[in-house]
């Protein structure tokens, strides 16, 4: 379906109480489901006629970290025949487990496995989950909010060992996060004054 | 008589990571049968720098620089993703001169990326010469980054609402010169390689990728292209000027090593009738958007305007804050959608910035191309999945 409205309303008819939200901005459908009900949604608009999102374009997710509902895990689906994007979204607790993609979509096991290496989020069913972008042996998960940027360990060369060894990061300075947001609104008006000084220039 | 049984074990081979093949530091365990390979498994991350998390860590200015060091051979196309995102949460408009600087320099960076990999390319299955006449020319075209925005690669050069500055006089001269020359060159490249009997004997029929797949694979850019499927987001989803651009989207048949590098070939020819395009098109104009709430004002009004001051001094310190949204917007980088997704919560910094690097998910795909292939095609299919570790690690 090319009109991005018609696509919506087909999507919330055909699986009505599947989704529990969906909203459209720029351009693209925002879904949201329940963590269950990921499978069949997929599958769905994969394979309907009418849909066709052939392409797992990315998985990823959102730490909110204040929430009881931690993460908000994000999936983006693109469909060529029809030229439209979904973006599909639920939210899960700190330790739940989720299902897998890789049986629908081959491209997600990497995708997974990032997720896994950068959260910590568990997935069910997936093939191969290892983690992928941090170093052999690496602990933590460095994309959560409450990870500090510096991280926890830093490596050397050890003459002592003759190997790379790793340690507890020592700085010489803190991490200095600096506050410039000003507590002030600004003025609304600038830019006409800045046209109106222009003119007297 | 008595039968003898002999155990046979597979070998296990460690490819890279420090290997001239290996397109940088990719570390691929292969199992071989013989010299047939049985199952690749890619391990990355050997370049991982946490982009993501120091984008979220600094104001959407500062982020802009990380953007060049994903896919350092085509900077600006990466910058770009970032620019268009925070342009459409703040509703701005880009002044037409900046949009068509924007193009020239991305597709500059087209062609960057497609010398870089074609030549290379052909190097890795035993073609010196491209290499050697292909970086000459990388070097203008990088001579052409430098004198736009001051570096041949980080150039940190757009902004949201437009370019950092304006071309210094003469330079669309010598780009347009160089359009001229280029074809040429190009066409040189193909007399070495297009009908070389050894480029084809290593290229053609190898790593072959049907459409399904490619689908599935979640592949994008010249890796989908390659196999049929006409899809490109310069058309289909266009961006900044391309709607007003005639270009042509060259589609492969086979999908195997060989007609990706046709494509890239195509590609680059395409490119240089888009710069020729534009540089026609082009006008004088502004060359970023006139808001000085988003982008700082010219150096000479600093001294004559008190308003011009006070953007200046908030920009660089505080930055610009984005309203709270929820964007992903993808642009057809060389090696294919490159996109960002990014979750604004009102400040000045980014909440989240997920970017969608095409190569992660080609390099994924390196087990199901290679399986059954010999070990001397390896480099074959790695050269043409055109892998560059800044994006593929992040």
């Amino acid at each position: 379906m090319n009109n991005l409205l018609d696509l919506e309303k087909k999507i919330n008819s055909e699986l009505t109480t599947k989704i529990k939200k969906s909203e459209i901005k720029h351009d693209q459908i925002f879904l949201e489901i329940d963590k269950d009900n990921l499978i069949d949604v997929t599958q769905f608009i994969k394979t309907n006629k009418e849909m066709r999102f052939r392409q797992l374009i990315d998985i990823t997710v959102v730490d909110y970290p204040e929430q009881t509902q931690r993460f908000k895990i994000v999936y983006l689906f693109l469909s060529h025949e029809f030229n439209q994007r979904i973006i599909l979204s639920y939210l899960i607790n700190e330790n739940e487990i989720i299902p897998s993609l890789t049986s629908i979509f081959p491209s997600a096991n990497w995708m997974e496995r990032e997720v896994f290496d950068m959260y910590g989020v568990n997935f069910k069913n997936h093939p191969d989950l290892r983690r992928i972008l941090t170093d052999y042996g690496f602990e933590g998960h460095p994309l959560r909010k409450d990870f500090p940027l510096t991280g926890h360990t830093e490596v050397r060369y050890s003459e002592e060992h003759s190997k790379v060894v790793s340690e507890p990061v020592k700085l010489e300075q803190n991490y200095r996060n600096f506050d410039y947001e000003s507590p002030w609104e600004g003025t609304k008006y600038i830019k006409d004054q800045n046209e109106n000084n222009d003119k007297k220039n | 008589m008595k039968i003898m049984t002999k155990k046979i074990k597979n070998l296990n081979l460690n490819f890279g990571p420090q290997h001239p093949a290996a397109h940088g530091v990719l570390r691929l365990i292969l199992e071989l049968d013989g010299e047939v390979v049985e199952k690749a498994d890619p391990h990355i991350g050997l370049l991982h720098r946490g982009t993501e998390k120091l984008i979220e860590n600094k104001t959407y200015m500062q982020a802009v620089p990380y953007f060049d060091r994903l896919d350092y051979v085509a900077p600006m196309n990466q910058e770009h993703a970032f620019a268009l995102a925070i342009e459409k949460i703040l509703k701005i408009e880009v002044p037409i001169r900046a949009q068509f600087i924007r193009v020239i320099f991305c597709e500059i960076g087209r062609i960057l990326s497609h010398i870089l990999n074609v030549t290379t390319q052909a190097l890795d299955v035993g073609a010196l010469t491209p290499s050697l006449w292909g970086f000459e020319e990388r070097e203008t075209l990088m001579t052409f980054y430098e004198r736009a925005s001051g570096s041949r690669l980080h150039a940190n050069y757009f902004r949201a609402g437009g370019v950092h500055q304006d071309l210094p006089a003469g330079l669309e001269e010598d780009i347009s010169n160089f359009c001229e020359r280029f074809p040429k060159i190009i066409n040189d490249l193909e007399n070495l390689l297009t009908d070389n009997r050894i480029f084809k004997q290593r290229n053609v029929d190898i790593g072959i990728v049907t459409k399904e797949d490619a689908l599935d694979y979640s592949f994008t850019g010249v890796m989908i292209r390659g196999s049929g499927i006409p899809w490109d987001l310069r058309k289909s989803q266009p961006y900044d000027c391309y709607e007003q651009l005639e270009f042509k989207i060259p589609v492969g048949k086979n999908g195997d090593c060989y007609d990706r590098y046709l494509c890239r070939i195509e590609e680059m020819k395409e490119s240089v009738s888009i710069i020729k395009q534009c540089l026609s098109k082009i006008e004088k104009g502004p060359i970023k958007s006139l808001d000085g709430k988003i982008n700082p004002p010219p150096k000479k009004d600093l001294k004559q305007s008190m308003e011009a001051l006070i953007h200046h001094f908030k920009l660089f310190t505080e930055g610009y804050r984005v309203p709270k949204d929820e964007i992903y917007t993808a642009v057809e980088a060389p090696k294919g959608e490159f996109g960002v997704y990014l979750i604004s919560d009102g400040s000045n910094k980014p909440y989240k910035c997920k970017i969608r690097a095409p190569g992660f998910s080609h390099l994924q795909s390196m087990d199901y191309l290679i399986r059954g292939h010999m070990l001397a095609d390896v480099p074959a299919v790695l050269g043409s999945l055109d892998i560059v570790f800044g994006e593929v690690d992040r």
